[in-house]
């Protein structure tokens, strides 16, 4: 399936049928997600800011979600060369970058009532902001060099040395004493959260990564065109050079 | 919500603005490639492999 997708024409096509069916599912999911996120009950301890885990964690999730999209995406490049495989990288680095914005922006938001600071340099805090900083870094890097190939290289160096981050976000609460509480989903011995909250989290971290998916394909697609754009102006511009010779 | 509401709301605020910020975005990105795309074709710019 995927070597399949490898033909440009033939995934601009499939996933154009796809999106319109991912947005609306996306749509619907995240508006169940939400009747269900503020029909959940306050918490016993942190009360009504509860709400903002339904925001926090989804967005955490995809923050990593995409990384890994991007360290999966930078092997296609480097080790299979897929011809897509360096349009999948690009067009993840500003969806990852923009959901760890709102993994940091709402957590601050969060630990300002409940832990009485917007930041702490522990371990999680500090692993996260790194992660934006390496999407931020990736992003820089796209831009820096003109030629898609070159440039995918490059990235898929920087982002897989990057890649080494992800497992240091995700176990940080577990290797080092923090102030972030730890795992309470993912847990060997299952969640820790009450089911009226859990089944709103999930379906909200459901509707965030159906968000995410289609926002990657549309970029994906979006990327195609733009090298389509920068192929035929290459050529416009040889055969005006040729005519003018 | 009592006391907590602008922490609660603001994080809602933000997520909703940087989630319609990514999809206005991709909608303005994608429609410029398209325009210049359509530009060039008019002008007869064509692929090697679509010229025959």
């Amino acid at each position: 399936m995927i070597w399949d997708l490898a033909n440009p024409t033939r995934f601009m096509g499939y996933s154009g049928r796809a999106l319109p069916w991912l947005g609306g599912l996306a749509a619907l999911t995240l508006g169940i997600g939400l009747v269900m996120a503020w029909g959940a009950p306050p918490d016993y301890q942190q009360g009504e800011t509860i709400r903002i885990m339904f925001l926090h964690v989804p967005a955490a999730w995809l923050s990593l979600f995409f990384y890994s999209t991007m360290a999966v995406s930078a092997l296609g490049t480097l080790v299979w060369r897929h011809p897509l495989a360096d349009v999948s990288q690009k067009a993840a680095a500003p969806i990852g970058a923009a959901f760890t914005f709102i993994c940091l922006v709402t957590g601050s938001l969060w630990g300002k009532p409940m832990w009485g600071t917007y930041w702490v340099w522990d371990a999680r805090l500090t692993s996260v902001l790194v992660l934006f900083l390496m999407y931020c870094g990736v992003m820089a890097l796209w831009r820096t060099i003109d030629e898609p190939a070159r440039a995918a290289r490059a990235v898929s160096i920087l982002t897989l040395v990057g890649a080494v981050n992800v497992p240091i976000v995700k176990f940080s609460v577990d290797w080092w004493s923090t102030l972030h509480q730890p795992a309470s989903v993912f847990r060997v011995d299952g969640p820790t959260i009450h089911p009226s909250m859990l089944y709103p989290l999930l379906v909200m971290a459901l509707a965030f990564t159906l968000i995410g998916i289609t926002l990657h394909l549309a970029g994906m697609r979006t990327e195609i065109l733009r090298r389509r754009v920068r192929t035929l102006t290459i050529l416009e511009a040889e055969r005006l050079d040729a005519q003018a010779a | 919500m009592g006391q907590h509401a602008a922490f609660i709301l603001g994080s809602y605020a933000v997520t909703t603005l940087v989630v319609l910020g990514l999809i206005l975005r991709a909608l303005l990105d994608h429609r410029a490639q398209q325009r210049h795309l359509s530009q060039l074709e008019a002008r007869g710019a064509r692929r090697r492999s679509a010229r025959g």
